[in-house]
């Protein structure tokens, strides 16, 4: 099977590398189809799905005696990432009708209809020494062909789950017209211990909950941790020196600086500007908390607001021209969009109650937000004119949104209430569907998401 | 059972202080949160225990709210006395808050809360340069449960003395 069309390199963050090929035979290109995908098989997200479309992935084929475990696995990974997303739904391998015996044998369309498998993903996996090669094809049943040209990615053994979250990352993206999300890792801080005496660590891990990873020990209390917007640094708050300060560390290297050391203030809640050479953060002196900006390497930092009420959790446009940030200047915490140098802010939110960390969607078009009203907490989403609010959650304590790198998803801290009462990560539509717990080996909160992986 | 003793401590909690813990503020902040007592006899008016327990390390604040209460008044009176008094003592004030409300605002309220205590120490004398605050937002609480009865005690401010000059 010749590849040679295309080639596209993708280095991993770990530095290994990855490559996708465009699998270019004759036989696959059947007829041309323009990039978004028209016809039946089709989402369109915006529309609110109320029947989730059905997709059969069958074990992939192993290609040789190497690639035997991982050819099931990178199917299974494949169908949990598509059925994570409530837009679709796999029908069990127990319902097939005919197998595929060969990735290049044709597809008999008709018993993929028979069991009403609108999608079917095949593909076939060959391993040596340390690397993978993954080829995938996505069909769209109903009309009888291929949805896109079939692709293959190579990388490291090691890698695998990445090869699959970017396979998936694909059919996600040729059915809905959508860039995918899976490809993608959550930093947050991992929790032990009880209520009154946690232990708290920063951990990132694959956004489905896979291949965590502690970046500091727990000696210090850590918060809210950030990724840069080419995901390689994070920011956060660190008590290590006994007071609260903003840090910036290497994912790689798991080095770590401080980036603000003024006796008598406390900083915290960090955050890159889009283009990552800015971090806006809140800084509080003499017990007035404004926002600040800086630059990525601490220094020349400069004053955004300057009213005597509290200002926190600033958060970019993703154009980098805009702060969405928290303020109490009303009486009540409520959410305000200022230009990015500072300046006059407008209040955005006026619903009843308190409104708190706003975070402005990659896409641009909507602010999520904390919502604490009448004794409950909700996650909710409104346009960044403060229109059309949505709350999307409720419970005894809900907060801090980050958004999926597509914008379509959101994730949150959901905390149990109580003596016992401990927080778990969730992750919801924008829609309001489709809440569901990210599964961590322990209690987890402050998560934030990080841009799709290169 | 649990909630009526602890609604009793709440009405003592001020000249109390009976779960305080008193050494210099680690990077989780539990001196403010529960534990050890200090050396020293609570009867000996020179001894940090004396400051911990007799006069009260702490004032309360309510929802939301950073300014002090009479009660608070008064505990911070003493305690600005003492510190006059026993000048080999700096403090770290600690400003907590409760569950209730987001993270970062949390953060920013303690820093208020402590504010106002270092403020209100200030006025009544305390060298300035003896005093340093710190706030942990909500996330060393001493009461653990999620109701009012807790959520009260919380909502403090901690004055923690560690020996030693001032630093500045």
């Amino acid at each position: 099977m010749s590849a040679k069309l295309k080639k596209l390199i993708l280095e991993q963050a770990t530095g290994t590398m990855m490559a996708l090929l465009l699998l270019a035979t004759a036989a696959l290109v059947v007829q041309p189809r323009p990039a978004v995908a028209q016809g039946p098989l089709r989402i369109e997200i915006t529309d609110g799905v109320i029947e989730p479309l059905p997709f059969a992935v069958p074990d992939f084929q192993a290609e040789n005696g190497a690639a035997a475990e991982y050819a099931r696995s990178i199917a299974r990974v494949v169908a949990a990432d598509l059925s994570g997303t409530g837009l679709f739904r796999e029908i069990p391998a127990d319902a097939f009708v005919s197998g595929i015996t060969s990735f290049a044998s044709p597809i008999a369309y008709a018993d993929w209809k028979a069991i009403n498998a609108q999608a079917l993903i095949t593909g076939a996996v060959s391993a040596s020494g340390d690397s993978l090669n993954v080829k995938f094809r996505v069909y769209d049943v109903f009309s009888g062909q291929p949805l896109g040209e079939g692709l293959q990615f190579s990388g490291a053994i090691g890698s695998w789950r990445r090869v699959a979250h970017k396979v998936a990352d694909i059919v996600y993206s040729r059915i809905t017209g959508e860039s995918g999300y899976f490809d993608s890792r959550v930093v947050f801080v991992a929790e032990t211990g009880p209520k009154n005496a946690k232990r708290k660590r920063l951990a990132v891990m694959d956004y489905d909950g896979a291949n965590v990873q502690y970046l500091t020990d727990s000696s210090a209390l850590v918060l809210a941790p950030r990724f840069s917007p080419t995901g390689d640094k994070v920011l956060y708050t660190s008590y290590e020196t006994g007071f609260p300060q903003v840090y910036v560390l290497d994912v790689a290297t798991v080095g770590r600086q401080a980036l603000s050391q003024q006796p008598g203030t406390m900083t915290f809640a960090p955050r890159f500007s889009p283009d990552g050479r800015t971090i806006v953060y809140s800084l509080s002196a003499g017990g007035n908390t404004d926002i600040y900006a800086m630059d990525i390497n601490g220094g020349n930092p400069r004053r955004l607001t300057t009213t005597p009420s509290i200002e926190t959790a600033p958060s970019y446009s993703p154009d980098g021209s805009q702060i969405v940030f928290e303020s109490d200047r009303s009486g009540t915490p409520q959410l305000y969009v200022m230009p990015a140098g500072g300046g006059e802010a407008t209040r955005i939110s006026f619903g009843q109650g308190r409104y708190g960390t706003p975070v402005w969607s990659p896409r641009g078009d909507l602010i999520a937000f904390t919502k604490q009203n009448a004794g409950r907490f909700h996650i909710g989403v409104m346009r960044t004119d403060g229109s059309e609010e949505r709350l999307l959650t409720a419970s005894f304590l809900d907060e801090g949104p980050t958004w999926a790198p597509n914008g379509r998803v959101i994730m949150f801290a959901r905390e149990s209430q109580g003596a016992t009462g401990a927080p778990s990560l969730y992750s919801v539509d924008i829609s309001g569907r489709n809440l569901r717990r990210v599964v961590t080996e322990g209690a987890a909160s402050d998560p934030a998401w990080s841009p799709l992986l290169k | 059972m649990k909630r009526i003793a602890i609604a009793t401590l709440v009405v003592g909690a001020l000249a109390l202080s009976a779960c305080s813990k008193n050494r210099l503020g680690d990077q989780y902040g539990a001196a403010g949160a529960s534990g050890d007592f200090v050396a020293g006899s609570p009867s000996d008016p020179r001894s940090p225990a004396y400051f911990q327990q007799t006069i009260g390390d702490r004032v309360l604040f309510a929802i939301d709210q950073s300014s002090l209460s009479p009660e608070g008044i008064d505990l911070l009176t003493k305690q600005a006395a003492w510190l006059m008094e026993n000048t080999a003592y700096t403090a770290v004030i600690e400003g907590h808050a409760d569950e209730q409300g987001t993270r970062e605002y949390n953060l920013a309220l303690g820093a208020r809360r402590a504010s106002a205590v270092q403020n209100f120490l200030i006025e009544r004398g305390v060298a300035p340069n003896r005093l340093q605050t710190v706030s942990y937002g909500k996330e060393r609480p001493l009461e653990i449960c999620s109701d009012e009865l807790c959520y009260a005690k919380n909502r403090r401010a901690v004055t923690v003395l560690a020996a030693g000059a001032a630093t500045s």
